[in-house]
């Protein structure tokens, strides 16, 4: 069964799937809203204030999950790990539906000028190629797959890193006038991989 | 009531029903004392605006008015803060009333003055302009004001000068913005243009819109309109004037030089380093779809402003 030997099976596990959920509810409750009464609830451009909800949660989502490793290891609670899954496949949810967002609100339907449009914003290239990240990492993410990719399996998922990279490089580039989102994640991912680096060096001078 | 100045026919000749009701608002509003509504909106203490003569020339853009609300809470105004509902959020903290407005420079007669001395004969016009951020939206927005030349032949301009630099409000007890930490802008806001460009004939003075008073997160109590141009030109709430033998330094270009030019002419075929300019999205947006449209050159108004540039390269002086 999918759940019973998930870490999700218990109070906790209900809970943090709940939480994980409750973008998605608010912006069901405000689109119902808005379609109740047009202009009150996402402002002058909904489609912009949508697509970027979504999109700002699967990198919140995506730096949570990055987080749990080092604060397994800051407060050495190893049962930490076995949340990474969950976060990992919620931040990939989030991603698509953020993608599938931009495909239905943003984008234009006319074929020259989508590819036109494509190449001279580079900030799309960006997030599609951090979707495209993630999209083995969450095919893989089952426990069937862990076994039988063995050892290559930890190396596929250090794909999460590039991902995170440019999921950040397609937040500040399409930054428009106030940075200070794209820098505050950013710099929590420099934080979050910048810890790694430091620990397998410590590891590898320490195995001399 | 006079139609719409230019004698080309448009592709509509129906006055949008928002058009013309705003009209008829503006009409009884000049006659009484103005009740100012709106979010952020502030009542002047001196009613200047009421009993100004309306002229109603408007240069029809033959497409509809954006709803007040929208233009009114969907604003870039950084001295408030970078979202864009925090001008209509904290813009009432700013007081506009007294407000003066200093002329200096190569003028012939500088000085200070209050805004209503500024105003005094100086009959309001009414002016449907396109409105186009360089962020890729726009908005349609019935302004009044007085043509930039009208107000600044009054101070008599010298031989020497050659641009006219703005300056908007430095308050930061009153301006939230301007004491963040984050704001990254160095203030005041200062923009510029050259004197030709200041001279034509569309570019004014805002001081009202939709048939009332600027609401504070429009930039009260004046303001630069150059509807040709992307809309960080058109700076907001301006206190210093200055007519100048040289280009001015602008507070984009400063910031970004790369992104922001001076001149920051609606020029769908110069892209944005970071995104295309060849389509803009019209607000309101909706669930169904940002309404989408393609941008137009000198943002519709080639006509009357491409002579201004004759044979420049635009992509160069973007």
């Amino acid at each position: 069964m999918l759940f019973r030997g998930s870490v999700l099976y218990n109070w906790i596990g209900l809970f943090v799937f709940l939480a994980c959920l409750t973008p998605i509810f608010v912006l069901t409750y405000d689109v119902y809203r808005e379609l109740d009464m047009p202009g009150t609830v996402f402002g002058a451009d909904p489609p912009e204030e949508i697509v970027h909800y979504l999109g700002k949660w699967a990198i919140r989502l995506l730096l949570a999950t990055l987080a749990l490793s080092p604060l397994s290891r800051l407060f050495k609670w190893p049962h930490l790990i076995a949340w990474r899954r969950v976060f990992g496949l919620f931040a990939f949810c989030y991603a698509v539906a953020h993608f599938l967002a931009y495909v239905t609100l943003l984008v234009e339907f006319d074929m020259t000028s989508f590819i036109g449009d494509f190449v001279k914003r580079p900030y799309i290239t960006a997030g599609l190629l951090a979707l495209a990240c993630m999209i083995p990492l969450a095919l893989t993410s089952t426990r069937g797959w862990q076994r039988r990719l063995g050892p290559n399996w930890r190396r596929l998922h250090r794909l999460v890193y590039v991902g995170g990279v440019f999921g950040c490089v397609h937040l500040l580039w399409l930054s428009k006038g106030s940075y200070a989102e794209a820098v505050l994640y950013s710099l929590i991912l420099a934080t979050l991989l910048g810890e790694r680096i430091v620990m397998f060096s410590l590891r590898a001078r320490g195995r001399q | 009531m006079v139609i719409g100045r230019s004698n080309r026919p448009k592709s509509s000749e129906i006055t949008p029903e928002k058009v013309y009701i705003s009209r008829r608002e503006f009409i009884g509003a000049s006659t009484a004392a103005i009740a100012l509504s709106g979010a952020g909106a502030s009542a002047l203490k001196k009613d200047w605006l009421t009993n100004k003569q309306i002229v109603r020339s408007s240069l029809l853009a033959a497409e509809s008015i954006t709803p007040i609300e929208y233009v009114t809470s969907y604003n870039n105004f950084y001295e408030f803060g970078s979202d864009k509902d925090d001008p209509s959020n904290y813009a009432r903290e700013m007081r506009i009333d007294p407000w003066s407005i200093e002329i200096e420079g190569e003028v012939g007669k500088p000085g200070k003055l209050g805004i209503e001395d500024i105003l005094t004969n100086l009959d309001l016009e009414e002016r449907i302009y396109r409105h186009r951020c360089v962020e890729a939206w726009s908005l349609v927005v019935p302004w009044i004001g007085v043509p930039v030349k009208k107000l600044l032949d009054r101070f008599e301009p010298t031989g020497h000068a050659k641009f006219v630099e703005f300056t908007t409000l430095y308050r930061p007890s009153e301006m939230r913005g301007q004491r963040s930490f984050f704001s990254g802008i160095k203030w005041p806001y200062v923009e510029g243009l050259r004197l030709d460009e200041a001279y034509h004939p569309l570019a004014i003075f805002g001081v009202g819109m939709y048939g009332k008073v600027l609401p504070n997160q429009n930039g009260a109590p004046l303001r630069l309109v150059v509807p040709w141009k992307y809309g960080f030109k058109s700076i907001k709430s301006i206190v210093k004037i200055r007519l100048t033998r040289h280009r001015p330094r602008t507070t984009w270009n400063i910031l970004q030089p790369r992104e922001y030019g001076f001149y920051a002419n609606v020029n769908p075929m110069v892209d944005h380093p970071r995104w295309s300019q060849r389509t803009e999205r019209r607000l309101p947006g909706s669930l169904r779809g940002p309404n989408r449209i393609e941008t137009k050159m000198f943002n519709g108004y080639a006509e009357e402003v491409a002579s201004l540039y004759g044979s420049m390269d635009l992509r160069k002086n973007y």
